[in-house]
C-alpha cells in the first residue's frame, strides 16, 4: 500500500486548512448527506446568483478525505457557472470511479487530481463522493426553489 | 502472574493458514476479531469433508447420504447445546445469525399480538405486547438487539426503554427497578459490548427481570466465543450468538431458549420443514426446534461450528479467557502511552474483554484504519452497528482493536507503534 499515493500533501493541506467551511446565508439549496457505514456527515448549502454559483459552504464530520474533498469543491465551483460546475461534478465523479485508470485534467480540475490514488481504495471513495454528492443534491433544491427565466416551471 | 494463559498461541496460529498472510510486504496483524474471526483448518476441513463426502438435504430421504447429513447436523445442535449448558439439545435452534435469532424472538412477540383475530394458536399472553407494556434494551446494544425490538415497540404500540450507560462504560443500575418494572414483558441485554468491551453482570438485571415477571434474554455474540457461558447458571430464558465469531463460518447463528418458551412461542419464518400437517386451509407446526428451522438449513455450516465448538473445547473455554484477559491489561496499557489517545469504554481490564474502542485526538477513524493496513494491521473503524452508544460518548465514529484466540502481544505492539506512524501523518 502506497500510502503517501493516497495522502497526498494537497488533500492533507485541503484537511488541514479546510477553505470555505461553515455554514453560510443566502442560500437557496441545502443538503444533508450520510454515509451510514461510517457516520461521515455533511451539511452544505448552494447560493446562486444568476448562473453562477456565488457560495458554497458546509460543515462536516469525517475523514481526512471527505473533509478534503469538501475543501477541494468549494474552490472549484464558488464562483464557476452553474454548468462548469456540474461538469465539474461529472468529470470528478469520473475520476473517482476509475479504480486508478485515470489521472483527471488538471486544467478543470486542479487540485482534485490530487484525489485520483483514492480512487484505487474502493473503501473511500464514498468518503471523497460524500461533500460533492450533496452539492447535486443542494443544486437541485436550489433550481427548484428559483424562477427560471425560461418560466413556467415554477410549482 | 495469576491468570497466566495456558494457551499455546504459536501452535494455534499454525492452525490458521490465514495468519501467514501478507498485506503488500507486511505481516498481517489481525485485529478484529470482534468483527469476525479467523478459521481454523479444523474447521474448513470438516465442512470440506462433509461436502465432498456425505452431502445431503435432511431428515428427508432414507438414503445414506441423508441420514448422514441429518446425523451431521443433529450432532451439531448437540455439541452446540453442550457447549452452553443446555439442559436439551431442542433447545438450540440454528439460524443464520444473532440478528435474525433475535428478529425470531421479536417476531414471536408480533405474532402473539396481531390483533385481527388469526392469532396463532396456542399464543401465549407471555408474548402479547400492547400499548402500555414494556420492553426493556440497554444504551450499549448492537443495532441487531436494539432495532427489532424497537420496530417491535413501534408496531404494537408497547414503549421502549433502555438502561443507560456510566461514564466509565459500565450499565448504569441506579434506576434498574424504575426501567424494569411491573409493566415489563421482557428484558434483552448485551451480555458483552461490542464497541465498548464491557462484560456485563447479568445477575441482578436477571433477578429484577424475574421479579417482575418479565422474560429475560441476552446478546451473548461477543461473549460465547471469548468466556465460559452456561445458560442454566445465567438463568434467563434465551441467548443468541453467531458461529462466524468464533472460529465458525458465517451463514449459521444460534437461538438457545428454554424447551417451554420455545413451545408457546409462535413460529418466525414458515414454509418446508417446520409442519406437522398441512391442508390447503390450515398449517400445523413441527415441535421446536424444527418449528423454528424452515426451509433447507445450513447443514455444512452447521458441521463447520461443531468443528469450531470442538476447537475451542480443546483449548478450553477457561484458558481462552484468561488469555484474553491478558491481552486485555496489555492494549489497554500500551494503548495508553500513545499521545492523544483516549479509550472509548472501561479503562481497567476488569469485567472487560480484549476489545478496545479508542479515539486519537484529530485524527478520523477512516484515516486510522488506512494507515494502519499499510502496516497490515487490521482493525475495524466506524460507528461498529452501535450509533446510540457513539452518540452516549459523543463520536461519530471509533477504531476498535479486538483480539482472540490467536492474537500475539507482539501484534499488538505492533498496532502501537503504527499509531505513532498515524499521528506523524496526520500531525
Amino acid at each position: 500500500m502506497d500510502l503517501d499515493e493516497l495522502y497526498q500533501e494537497v488533500i492533507l493541506d485541503h484537511y488541514k486548512r479546510p477553505r470555505g467551511v461553515g455554514l453560510r446565508e443566502p442560500y437557496e439549496g441545502e443538503s444533508h448527506q450520510v454515509n451510514p457505514t461510517c457516520g461521515d456527515e455533511i451539511t452544505l448549502r448552494v447560493h446562486v446568483e444568476g448562473d453562477t454559483v456565488a457560495d458554497v459552504s458546509y460543515e462536516n464530520a469525517g475523514c481526512s478525505i471527505s473533509k478534503a474533498s469538501a475543501s477541494v469543491l468549494y474552490e472549484l465551483v464558488k464562483g464557476a457557472s452553474v454548468e462548469d460546475a456540474l461538469k465539474r461534478l461529472g468529470e470528478f465523479t469520473e475520476l473517482m470511479n476509475s479504480k486508478g485508470r485515470e489521472e483527471g485534467d488538471e486544467e478543470t480540475l486542479e487540485d482534485a487530481v490530487a484525489f485520483s490514488g483514492v480512487s484505487k481504495y474502493p473503501m473511500r471513495v464514498k468518503c471523497a463522493l460524500l461533500g460533492w454528492m450533496a452539492f447535486k443534491d443542494a443544486l437541485v433544491r436550489a433550481e427548484a426553489a428559483i424562477p427560471t427565466s425560461g418560466g413556467g416551471s415554477e410549482q | 502472574m495469576e491468570a497466566a494463559s495456558k494457551l499455546d498461541v504459536e501452535s494455534i496460529r499454525a492452525d490458521f493458514p490465514i495468519l501467514q498472510r501478507k498485506i503488500g510486504d507486511k505481516p498481517l496483524a489481525y485485529l478484529d476479531s470482534a468483527a469476525t474471526s479467523q478459521k481454523p483448518v479444523q474447521v474448513t476441513d470438516a465442512m470440506r469433508r462433509f461436502t465432498d463426502h456425505s452431502n445431503a438435504n435432511i431428515s428427508r430421504s432414507v438414503h445414506t447420504l441423508a441420514s448422514e447429513a441429518t446425523e451431521a447436523y443433529e450432532g451439531a445442535r448437540a455439541k452446540v447445546a453442550n457447549f452452553i449448558g443446555a439442559i436439551s439439545h431442542d433447545e438450540v435452534v440454528f439460524t443464520k445469525n444473532s440478528t435474525e435469532s433475535i428478529n425470531l424472538v421479536a417476531y414471536a412477540f408480533q405474532n402473539a399480538s396481531v390483533q385481527n383475530g388469526t392469532v396463532e394458536r396456542g399464543a401465549d399472553p407471555r408474548f402479547r405486547l400492547g400499548p402500555g407494556d414494556e420492553v426493556v434494551v440497554t444504551e450499549m446494544e448492537h443495532h441487531a438487539n436494539l432495532v427489532p425490538w424497537q420496530q417491535l415497540c413501534l408496531r404494537t404500540g408497547a414503549t421502549l426503554r433502555w438502561i443507560g450507560i456510566t461514564d466509565t462504560g459500565r450499565l448504569d443500575l441506579a434506576h434498574l427497578d424504575e426501567v424494569v418494572n411491573e409493566r415489563t414483558k421482557v428484558v434483552s441485554f448485551v451480555h458483552v459490548a461490542n464497541l465498548l468491551g464491557t462484560v456485563n453482570p447479568t445477575s441482578q438485571i436477571v433477578a429484577r427481570a424475574k421479579e417482575v415477571g418479565a422474560l429475560v434474554g441476552l446478546d451473548s455474540s461477543q461473549a460465547v466465543p471469548h468466556i465460559p457461558v452456561d445458560v442454566t447458571e445465567l438463568g434467563v430464558d434465551f441467548i443468541v450468538f453467531t458461529g462466524h465469531k468464533m472460529l465458525g463460518p458465517t451463514g449459521i447463528g444460534v437461538l438457545w431458549a428454554k424447551a417451554e418458551l420455545l413451545d408457546a412461542m409462535p413460529p418466525f419464518l414458515t414454509g418446508g420443514s417446520m409442519i406437522e400437517t398441512v391442508t390447503m386451509e390450515r398449517t400445523t407446526f413441527a415441535k421446536a426446534p424444527a418449528k423454528f428451522e424452515a426451509g433447507t438449513p445450513p447443514v455444512a455450516e452447521a458441521v463447520g461450528l461443531a468443528a469450531a465448538v470442538d476447537y475451542l473445547s480443546s483449548l478450553g473455554m477457561d484458558n481462552v479467557r484468561a488469555h484474553e484477559k491478558e491481552l486485555a491489561a496489555y492494549m489497554l496499557e500500551r494503548l495508553e502511552t500513545v499521545d492523544g489517545l483516549t479509550v472509548i469504554g472501561p479503562r481497567v481490564p476488569i469485567g472487560r474483554a480484549s476489545t478496545v474502542s479508542f479515539e486519537l485526538d484529530g485524527v478520523h477513524p477512516h484515516d486510522v484504519g488506512q494507515v494502519l493496513d499499510s502496516e497490515g494491521i487490521a482493525v475495524r473503524v466506524g460507528h461498529h452497528c452501535a450509533k446510540p452508544t457513539c452518540v452516549r460518548f459523543g463520536v461519530t465514529a471509533t477504531t476498535r482493536a479486538s483480539a482472540y484466540v490467536y492474537t500475539t502481544t507482539e501484534e499488538i505492539d505492533r498496532l502501537v507503534s503504527a499509531l505513532e506512524q498515524v499521528r506523524k501523518v496526520f500531525a
